[in-house]
């Protein structure tokens, strides 16, 4: 399998302070990959180094072939990466249907003036999005809800939101920031089967952020465990969590949940 | 008038600087307290004003024209200053500190537009400008190619004197260090004990006090007050508050002084340059370094 | 208004037949001329504040010299029509005249002239947020007030002069209608979606494949085309233009405007465009026939500057009690678009 995603040597720092060092890895196509590690080990920064939102200091990423570093974070999407954010960035006051619909907006072909005047093929796009987010509505479990107010919707189904939404960005790679925050077990177990029928059925490779032990273990066929921007192991899931060096960053800083 | 670069320009710069930097301490304390960006404080400096004036007429009755009525009316000027300041934070402000900034700026905007109308509307007050009394007799000195009056000595050494008291307050005591703590994070202060509302109600107070005593000095400096005279001298002021630095005090200071000096040159060039300067100097400071020359990047947390 | 909303048609025809009316009402002198202009300038500003709605309530910019686009408008539409081709004032009953058409023209490149400004304003300011956007805006407005002030050609403080009265209810009524239904079909159309992602969430909706950058200026430069249009068919009605109607204080009445209809709500800022003008001109009225009364010796006059007092506590208020005003985000029904239900 080729990489879809490869990182070489990537470095970045906040002014003096290191938040990720010389960081290689790459994550192969239609893998399940997830990256772990303590509170403040840099996950977030890596996401936000990927996505464009910060310009690593050092280091190459490429995507699909194509060096993404310098690119504004909407090209990259564009180019097919997603992502879904740890604090939920939904569009509050409008619709669950109109926060993906707006995710598919950067495919659409009616220009400004065609919108304007309403011409039937401006219509007939207007359908197909449609179409489109509600098949998205229903496979997240959000069809009941498709109209109704995103704020208003309750926590688990927020967090599906942004998972319908990423998708509908039709991407090659998502990005899943601490899906499973604030979930209750059952609501995790979900995720889980969530997570699987997204790689299956959508065809993306899915590279997940997290610090839920269990999540990752079960769902993820690969992992690398960071810790102060560093890699400290990776491989296999079964075999990484048994690696003592693991362990003490772990136990030693008090951080997963299991 | 004089050439372009003369003593005289730069005294007048000097004097019109002392001014604005007395307004623009108010706007970058405020700023730096709350995060707001109090449209008001122009206002604040023409109550000021109109309040010096009536301390006139009040205290003429019993007092000639000398230093003593000057100090007087200044401290009427600062009290009345420092308490429309403090009953605006108190009915507007505070009750809106949770809510998203922009409601914020939006009353800061409606209590300006308030006061300037209400000012102009009210029968004793009236739109028309007034004539300030002479509450000093003027002396002129002549040092070098300048003509300097005994007004440019007091702007300077009012502005000076609170400058460098505000200064030692905010540096040496511990009324400065909790102002230091709650602007740097507001519920840490809290959790130290510091009661944060109260910190934010003095920082109102000096502010409008200063911008009260600004008030004075532009009434006996240029002797003419209007409701509509704190609008422009409130934006320049609040410029070069940005120029400096917004919640940065010396950043105002600093920024204040070459506002006043910028502004009386472009005006001997073209009077056209003179008024517009200001927004030049505002566009080029978002445009290059938002964050003035004293000022600090702060970075969001994504 | 289920039954109007059943039937474009039957509401299309419905405006069209109360248009026809007051036109003919007018025309026999029923509906007296202060009147009409009274209906006539709440009309332009219902363009003037569905326009700054469009920025400040749909994209999430903030742009406090709005009037100063306006100012463009009328500016460049007032010189064209009376300094370079010195149009003679309208014949009562020429509908589709020379001039008229010229003037029509003259509106429109007074509306692109102010799109370019709202370009250039638009740039800069897309790096600034909240606070620091709001007052480079109100720079601008501010510089835009005082360039024309000092253009001697343009009539400098005195103001632009003695321009043709072309904007009639007719004139005015047309263009008014087209700005909202066009801008109806861009909020409600998925570049309308990616103007309201950038007001929700700025981050999110870069992360989602919009080039917020040129949402940002889109909102600007289609804000600044309507406030353009709005200018020159206000200078056209009043006769003149001068840099005060345009300064920072109109910028902010029009912000009240705005505020009190829903931020968000087209809707919203007819109704509250409507209202607060014919609510200005009443209150001015009844200002002015307040008598003036004797208090101890001095005559006093309850003077019109009431009116922006009352206005400066009414924006208060709304800050402090209701920032949503009269509608929210929400549309009347008659606005929105249907679906088609399957």
């Amino acid at each position: 399998m080729s990489a879809l995603l490869s990182i070489q040597g990537m470095s970045h720092y906040f002014g003096g302070l290191k938040a990720v060092s010389n960081f290689s890895f790459d994550v192969p196509e239609g893998v399940i990959y997830g990256l772990i590690g303590p509170n403040g080990s840099g996950k977030t920064t890596i996401f936000n180094l990927i996505t464009g939102i910060y310009t690593p200091t050092e280091g190459r990423i490429i995507f699909n072939g194509q060096d993404i570093i310098g690119k504004k974070p909407f090209r990259i999407v564009q180019c097919g990466v997603a992502r879904t954010f740890q604090n939920l960035r939904i569009f509050g006051n409008l619709s669950v249907i109109d926060n993906i619909r707006i995710a598919r907006h950067y495919k659409v072909k009616s220009g400004l003036f065609a919108s304007l005047l309403r011409v039937p093929s401006f219509r007939r796009e207007e359908e197909e999005i449609r179409e489109e987010a509600m098949q998205l509505t229903r496979l997240m479990l959000l069809e009941e809800r498709a109209n109704d107010d995103a704020k208003n919707l309750p926590y688990g189904a927020l967090r599906r939101l942004e998972i319908a939404r990423a998708l509908a960005t039709k991407p090659k790679l998502v990005l899943l920031d601490e899906p499973a925050a604030g979930m209750n077990p059952k609501e995790t177990d979900e995720l889980m089967g969530l997570i699987r029928r997204v790689r299956d059925e959508f065809k993306v490779t899915v590279f997940l952020i997290e610090h839920h032990m269990k999540l990752v273990m079960n769902v993820c066929e690969r992992v690398k465990v960071i810790d102060f921007g560093e890699t400290i192991a990776e491989g296999d899931p079964r075999v990484v969590g048994k690696d003592p060096k693991v362990l003490e960053a772990y136990l030693g800083r008090g951080g997963a949940e299991c | 008038m004089g050439s372009l670069f003369s003593l005289q320009q730069f005294v007048n710069g000097l004097q019109l600087g002392s001014i604005y930097a007395l307004i623009a301490l108010g706007y970058t304390m405020v700023y730096g307290i709350v995060r707001l960006i109090n449209f008001a404080h122009g206002d604040f400096y023409m109550i000021g004003a109109y309040a010096a004036y009536a301390a006139f007429f009040l205290f003429n009755a019993y007092i000639a024209p000398g230093n003593v009525l000057v100090f007087l009316v200044l401290i009427v000027a600062m009290v009345v200053g420092a308490a429309v300041a403090m009953l605006s934070n108190r009915l507007a402000y505070r009750p809106l500190r949770y809510k998203p900034r922009l409601s914020s700026l939006v009353t800061a905007i409606g209590i300006s537009m308030f006061l300037e109308y209400f000012f102009s509307a009210f029968p004793l007050i009236g739109p028309s400008p007034r004539g300030f009394p002479e509450v000093l007799p003027k002396v002129m000195w002549t040092i070098g190619s300048a003509q300097v009056s005994n007004y440019v000595v007091i702007d300077l050494v009012v502005a000076a004197a609170l400058m460098i008291g505000l200064t030692l307050l905010i540096q040496k005591s511990a009324l400065g260090r909790a102002m230091r703590a709650v602007a740097q994070d507001k519920d840490a202060a809290k959790l130290m004990g510091i009661n944060v509302e109260g910190i934010i109600s003095f920082t109102f107070l000096i502010g409008g006090a200063f911008a009260g005593a600004a008030g004075l000095l532009a009434g006996l400096t240029y002797p003419r007050i209007m409701p509509y005279m704190g609008i422009l001298p409130g934006l320049k002021a609040f410029i070069a508050a940005v120029l400096g630095g917004i919640g940065n005090v010396p950043g105002a200071m600093l920024g204040a002084y070459i506002m006043g000096i910028a502004e009386t040159t472009a005006n001997a060039y073209n009077s056209l340059l003179g008024e517009g300067i200001a927004f030049v100097i505002l566009i080029l400071v978002l445009l290059v370094r938002p964050t003035g020359i004293l000022g600090e990047k702060t970075a969001d947390k994504i | 208004m289920h039954l109007l909303k059943k039937f474009p048609l039957l509401a299309a025809a419905l405006c069209f037949y109360i248009v026809v009316t007051i036109l003919s009402l007018d025309q026999v002198d029923i509906l007296n001329g202060y009147f009409m202009v009274i209906i006539e300038r709440s009309l332009i500003f219902v363009i003037l504040a569905a326009s700054l709605n469009l920025i400040n309530g749909i994209t999430g910019q903030f742009s406090l010299g709005h009037m100063g686009f306006a100012a463009v408008g009328a500016y460049v539409s007032g010189t064209i029509t009376t300094l370079l081709l010195k149009l003679p004032p309208p014949a009562p009953d020429a509908i589709f005249s020379g001039p008229m058409l010229v003037f029509l023209v003259a509106i429109v490149v007074g509306g692109l002239c102010a799109a370019g400004v709202g370009f250039l304003i638009g740039f800069p300011s897309l790096r600034l947020k909240g606070d620091y956007l709001a007052i480079m805006t109100l720079g601008f407005g501010e510089i835009i007030r005082t360039i024309l002030n000092n253009i001697d050609y343009v009539g400098g403080p005195r103001g632009l002069l003695g321009i043709p009265k072309f904007s009639n209810f007719g004139v005015i009524t047309l263009f008014t209608f087209l700005i909202i239904v066009l801008l109806r079909n861009l909020v409600q159309s998925s570049h309308g979606r990616a103007l309201l992602s950038v007001r929700e969430n700025e981050l999110a909706s870069e992360l989602c494949g919009v080039d917020t950058t040129k949402y940002k200026v889109l909102g600007f430069v289609i804000g600044a085309f309507c406030a353009g249009i709005a200018g020159g068919l206000l200078a056209h009605l009043l006769q003149l233009a001068h840099p005060t109607q345009y300064g920072f204080l109109p910028s902010t009445l029009l912000l009240i405007m705005v505020y009190a209809g829903g931020m968000g709500s087209l809707t919203g800022s007819i109704l509250a465009a409507f209202s607060l003008t014919f609510l200005t001109e009443g209150l001015r009225v009844a200002f002015d026939n307040i008598p003036s009364f004797n208090l101890g010796g001095t005559m006093v006059r309850v003077g019109t500057e009431w009116v922006m007092v009352i206005y400066a506590v009414l924006l208060i208020l709304i800050m402090l009690f209701r920032t949503e005003g009269i509608m929210g985000m929400r549309e009347a029904k008659l606005l929105i678009i249907g679906e088609k239900k399957k």
